[in-house]
């Protein structure tokens, strides 16, 4: 499956040139980069730079004022849903189980319910949650639901994830749990993915490229590679590296991050 | 390595000459209730009320004792007469309680989906709402005549807007966020509908259904003494004119225990479809 996925996703999903505006504020100003087939490219930048807003447009959640998200390729035949959602509050229907949920997005794209059935049952065993799938949303933890926010985007086999601070809702030790987890689904199903996060820390230890947007209105200010695989990033030598990878972001952000907290607090 | 420092030998250290317990502060703020109690109250109001009947207190004429209210049921439920009104009553309000109800939940649907259902509706609706349905009861006779229909449609009408109002609350009250995550793996319009937006708004729809019981309860008494030969609210009044105290308020007592079954089956009703709360 690893093999055929990464073989058949052919698609880059580019930001053309990307503004917006809420009324009369200015929330992104021309952003274009390109997430390359199978690439992980963290967007990091102050709180209120347009990252979500951003994420949002990409997905086709929202119209920008101007400029596009545009798609180059295409993807597996096998995909129901190429550009896939993971979101910051999870969004599980609670009047549904694990399983329902999962199979919610399914249902109107396979018919035969026996198939959705080996799906779900497929991503559950993936994600570790085989004895939890008649559980409602409510009896389970923050880190679980995003578990299963997790195996429902796996589940329609997207080319792109879109990840909207996925882990800023968890508690920190739950954060680090789910960062190996993604490391690994990343790793072995060979998506795309654009990830959102205003955590410097897990966007080096996940992308292979970061873009860096300045503070309101969000432009591009720099777009800085993770030079280290996978493999290298667990190791010793390469978690230093990683260390000062972050110290560098931090201060091309830190002078922004300080205007930005002023701002929110004259407002 | 973990410096595992001995807390306790701190702890007695740091104690000393002056030691005192911090003082309890966080008390009160969380009334609950006991059922029991609540019974027990009820018991003792009636035992009163009895008492004072018996001993001739109060005059029975304006307020029969418990017992010849009960006497009255029995006997108007033996002689048939209950069941009688009863049924004009439940079939002019479950008549009524449904046309208005599934008129409500598709209209609330509408102005909850709509803008354009929503521009118009709400202004109707607004305009219409606060006018006291029974009102309406004497044009409604003029148009439906002076069978069943006024009276039905009397309810249909009070029921309608309140329902319409809850169901496109209760649309409005769902959250965005699941709707969007719907749309971002292309769900169709329908299914949003009917899998996300239908659960997500029934919390407010079953809450309304409790409102609407009890105005359909209030407008079908109000109509039946209006005008009506059968029917609760119809007994009620004859009673009166009467001076039967005793078999009005065996009628008040029927009409309030009806109220009390419609509450427990909407409660009933939540548990089952409201279980993932």
């Amino acid at each position: 499956m690893r093999t055929d996925n990464s073989r058949l996703n052919r698609v880059d999903l580019i930001a053309n040139h990307i503004s917006h505006r809420f009324g009369t504020l200015n929330v992104l100003d021309a952003v274009s980069f390109t997430v390359r087939a199978g690439e992980v490219v963290a967007v990091v930048g102050p709180s209120g730079c347009g990252k979500s807003t951003l994420l949002s447009i990409l997905g086709g959640l929202l119209q920008p004022s101007s400029g596009a998200a545009e798609l180059r390729g295409a993807a597996s035949p096998q995909s129901l849903n190429p550009l896939t959602f993971v979101f910051q509050d999870f969004a599980l229907l609670p009047w549904c189980t694990v399983a329902e949920n999962i199979e919610f997005p399914l249902c109107h794209a396979m018919s035969d319910s026996a198939a959705r059935r080996a799906v779900v049952d497929d991503v559950l065993r993936r994600i570790g949650l085989s004895d939890f799938r008649t559980a409602y949303p409510k009896q389970l933890s923050g880190g679980m639901r995003q578990r299963v926010g997790i195996a429902r985007a796996i589940a329609v086999r997207p080319a792109i994830l879109l990840m909207d601070e996925p882990l800023s809702a968890l508690d920190s030790q739950t954060r680090e749990l789910l960062m190996e987890d993604f490391s690994r689904l990343l790793a072995e199903a060979a998506m795309g993915a654009v990830y959102v996060t205003h955590n410097l820390e897990e966007a080096v230890r996940l992308a292979d490229r970061i873009v860096v947007l300045s503070r309101r209105p969000g432009r591009v200010r720099e777009v800085v590679s993770i030079p280290l695989t996978r493999a290298e990033r667990g190791e010793i030598r390469g978690r230093e590296k990683l260390t000062a990878l972050q110290a560098e972001l931090w201060s091309l952000i830190r002078s922004e991050a300080i205007d930005a907290e002023r701002e929110v607090q004259d407002a | 390595m973990l410096d595992r420092a001995g807390e306790k030998s701190q702890a007695l250290q740091a104690g000393g000459d002056n030691l005192r317990k911090v003082a309890f502060r966080g008390g009160g703020f969380s009334p609950k209730t006991s059922r029991y109690a609540g019974l027990l109250a009820l018991a003792v109001v009636i035992v009163l009320w009895q008492a004072a009947g018996s001993l001739s207190l109060v005059n029975p004429i304006f307020l029969p004792s418990p017992l010849a209210i009960a006497r009255a049921i029995v006997q108007l439920a033996s002689s048939g007469a209950l069941w009688q009104h009863l049924a004009y009553s439940m079939m002019r309000i479950g008549t009524g309680w449904l046309l208005g109800t599934v008129a409500g939940i598709i209209v609330g649907f509408a102005i909850g989906l709509s803008t354009l259902a929503r521009s118009v509706g709400i202004t109707f609706i607004s305009a219409l709402f606060p006018i006291p349905k029974i009102a309406l009861l004497p044009l409604l006779i003029l148009w439906l005549g002076i069978g069943e229909e006024p009276k039905i449609a009397t309810i249909a009408l009070g029921v309608f807007f309140s329902t319409a109002i809850s169901v496109y609350s209760g649309v409005d009250a769902v959250p965005r966020n699941l709707i969007r995550m719907a749309q971002s793996f292309n769900v169709p319009f329908l299914t949003i509908v009917r899998r996300v937006v239908w659960p997500g708004a029934l919390p407010s729809i079953l809450a309304g259904f409790r409102i609407t019981a009890s105005i359909a309860l209030l407008l079908v008494v109000s109509a039946e003494m209006i005008g009506a030969e059968y029917g609760i609210g119809a007994f009620v009044l004859q009673a009166g004119n009467l001076m039967q105290t005793d078999q009005l308020l065996a009628g008040v007592v029927i009409l309030s225990l009806f109220g009390l079954l419609v509450g427990w089956l909407i409660s009933r009703l939540e548990k089952r479809l409201l279980h993932w709360r």
